[in-house]
């Protein structure tokens, strides 16, 4: 704690500009007041439609899942959890 | 011609302990980013000499107070880490405020690289509560009780273009954008018009066109004038209309659709007023449309649609880009653009596996069905705030993207190493390779300086006012041969 509480003093002029970063020329003067997919086509009908219904049924088993995956992680007690969260106001 | 657009973003995080009826945000936030051990950071200012909040790019100042921590709380509040970014408590939030880097791509993976950090602290902070308490982090914007807390986006602009340009081109851009950017929001505040579902997180709370203002009365577009560079080049439009976003597309699209509108404004190559009768009403008529067909109404007494309003700024960015030599990820930013306003002109549910507000609508709905709950259960709440739970097996964002079900666009590998390593190509990589090597002597830091203090020295304070220049191709060389901070100082001065 003793090292940071001193205050910042003028130091000399150094340029290294060419690298866009410069020793400050009067540091105190800045010092004021320190401190501081897609779904595809709608073909229906026949053998397609057919193999089209398949592949929904595959995909709304997957879906099923996924939500049952997401049941088994969801705060168990969403009403209360989302009555109690509350938040100040922040910018 | 218009000048790099060096962005970076700065998220407040949403915070809460489970169980413990005494929860007390700041004490908390403090806890959380004092849990991220980096070794230096323990005791490294924040340095607020240089910083004016209160400077207005309309060219005036603006009375009041401007915040200056003692000693003791500012170190307590403000860690600065090695991969050159800022995380700190702002009022009662944790906030973290990602390295500058200079494309899209890389601001993913830099704002993705907070989320773990902030996860990380969140796990240590927890272990230190009493048992039976869980702290938890959301990156969201809102409460559902009326507060909300922000999201900023800051791009480096030219100081030679007019503010005014900036607010009339920028205003429609903000209102529309929206529809790829929104976090999603179910139900409706702070005296909105009630709705099922929204696009964004943030529409509600902006009640006025242009302003200083940050936490009340807040504008879509903010005037403050704080560059952290040189003032006379240089301004920071500090944009906090959008939203906390986890899908790596919606942050992508966000960050570059953005930042390829503010190049054309400073080359003037706007050429199509779009400008809105009531940009505050038509921010929220936007938000509360998840079919994206509700038209709005331009000053002119035209009618479009956000999507509309978005493909002319796209027709103006496909010309300005065939025109001129522009950063080279534009082309691909145009590309994404183009195929999900398209998208959203065809049914928003195809973008269900990128953009946040159509991957949550759908999660949201899905579950509803299959569970029999409606939109205005807590279920719905919940599965809307557990979508930005930052831990990654109850995340319901992580959840999905673990099943495949969202696009990814950066890697895994490249996040962790932005966890620790800095951007090459900015003056972040200066900032953290002086805290890697040379820790122990760094007194403060602010984004454009940082400071040393070697032995009984006075501090040395060393300007960085050119945010593309502390790039690992600038001061490698300069690095290599200071091994201590003393030389490093000397080596500035010679």
């Amino acid at each position: 704690m003793k090292r940071i509480q001193r205050t910042t003093r003028v130091i000399g002029d150094a340029d290294a500009a060419s690298l866009g970063i410069a020793m400050a020329a009067d540091a105190t003067q800045k010092q004021k007041k320190g401190g501081g997919d897609g779904d595809g086509g709608g073909e229906k009908g026949g053998e397609g439609g057919k193999k089209l219904a398949k592949k929904g049924e595959a995909l709304k088993e997957e879906m099923d899942a996924l939500v049952d995956e997401i049941d088994e992680v969801l705060e168990e007690n969403a009403e209360e959890f989302v009555k109690n969260y509350v938040q100040r106001g922040g910018q | 011609m218009a000048i790099p657009k060096v962005m970076g973003t700065e998220i407040e995080y949403g915070i809460t302990v489970k169980n413990d009826r005494d929860f007390d945000p700041i004490s908390s936030c403090v806890l959380l980013v004092n849990a991220y051990r980096e070794e230096q950071a323990a005791k490294i200012l924040w340095d607020y000499d240089q910083e004016n909040p209160l400077a207005d790019a309309r060219g005036f100042q603006v009375d009041g107070e401007k915040y200056t921590p003692n000693q003791q709380e500012n170190i307590a509040r403000n860690k600065t880490l090695e991969n050159g970014a800022r995380y700190y408590v702002d009022h009662a939030h944790p906030e973290y405020s990602c390295p500058e880097v200079t494309n899209p791509h890389d601001l993913v993976v830099h704002e993705k690289a907070g989320e773990r950090i902030l996860e990380f602290s969140r796990r240590e902070a927890t272990a230190m509560l009493p048992e039976g308490t869980l702290m938890l982090i959301h990156k969201n914007n809102s409460d559902h009780k009326g507060n909300s807390y922000g999201s900023h986006e800051n791009y480096l602009m030219d100081r030679r273009t007019s503010f005014k340009q900036i607010v009339e081109h920028l205003m429609p851009f903000f209102v529309s954008r929206q529809v790829y950017s929104g976090s999603g929001k179910v139900g409706s505040e702070n005296r909105g018009q009630p709705c099922q579902y929204q696009l964004s997180q943030r529409a509600d709370f902006f009640e006025t066109e242009v302003a200083l203002d940050t936490m009340v009365k807040r504008p879509i577009i903010n005037t403050r004038d704080e560059p952290h560079a040189d003032r006379e080049k240089y301004r920071r439009l500090h944009v906090i209309v959008g939203d906390a976003n986890m899908s790596e597309y919606s942050i992508y699209l966000r960050q570059g659709a953005t930042a390829i509108v503010l190049a054309m404004i400073e080359d003037g190559a706007i050429d199509k007023d779009l400008s809105l009768r009531d940009p505050v009403r038509s921010i929220k008529e936007v938000s509360h449309d998840p079919s994206c067909r509700r038209t709005v109404e331009l000053a002119s007494g035209r009618q479009l649609t956000a999507v509309q309003m978005q493909l002319e700024f796209l027709e103006m960015a496909q010309k300005y880009v065939a025109s001129r030599e522009v950063a080279p990820w534009a082309a691909d930013v145009l590309e994404k653009w183009g195929t999900v306003l398209s998208a959203l002109e065809r049914d928003p549910l195809e973008l269900a596996d990128r953009i946040d507000w159509v991957i949550k609508q759908v999660m949201i709905e899905r579950f509803l069905e299959r569970k029999g709950h409606d939109w205005q259960s807590p279920q719905a709440q919940m599965l809307d705030l557990q979508y930005h739970d930052l831990r990654p097996d109850k995340g319901l964002y992580y959840l999905l993207e673990r099943q495949g079900q969202v696009v990814r666009l950066v890697t895994d590998q490249e996040i962790t190493t932005a966890i620790t390593e800095p951007p090459e190509d900015t003056r972040a990589y200066f900032r953290g390779q002086c805290l890697k090597r040379y820790g122990d002597e760094v007194f403060g830091v602010n984004w454009d300086s940082i400071s040393f203090g070697i032995g009984d020295e006075p501090i040395k304070r060393v300007l960085m006012a050119e945010p593309l220049k502390g790039s690992k191709q600038h001061v490698q060389e300069l690095l290599d041969r200071s091994k201590t901070a003393a030389e490093l100082v000397k080596n500035l001065r010679a």
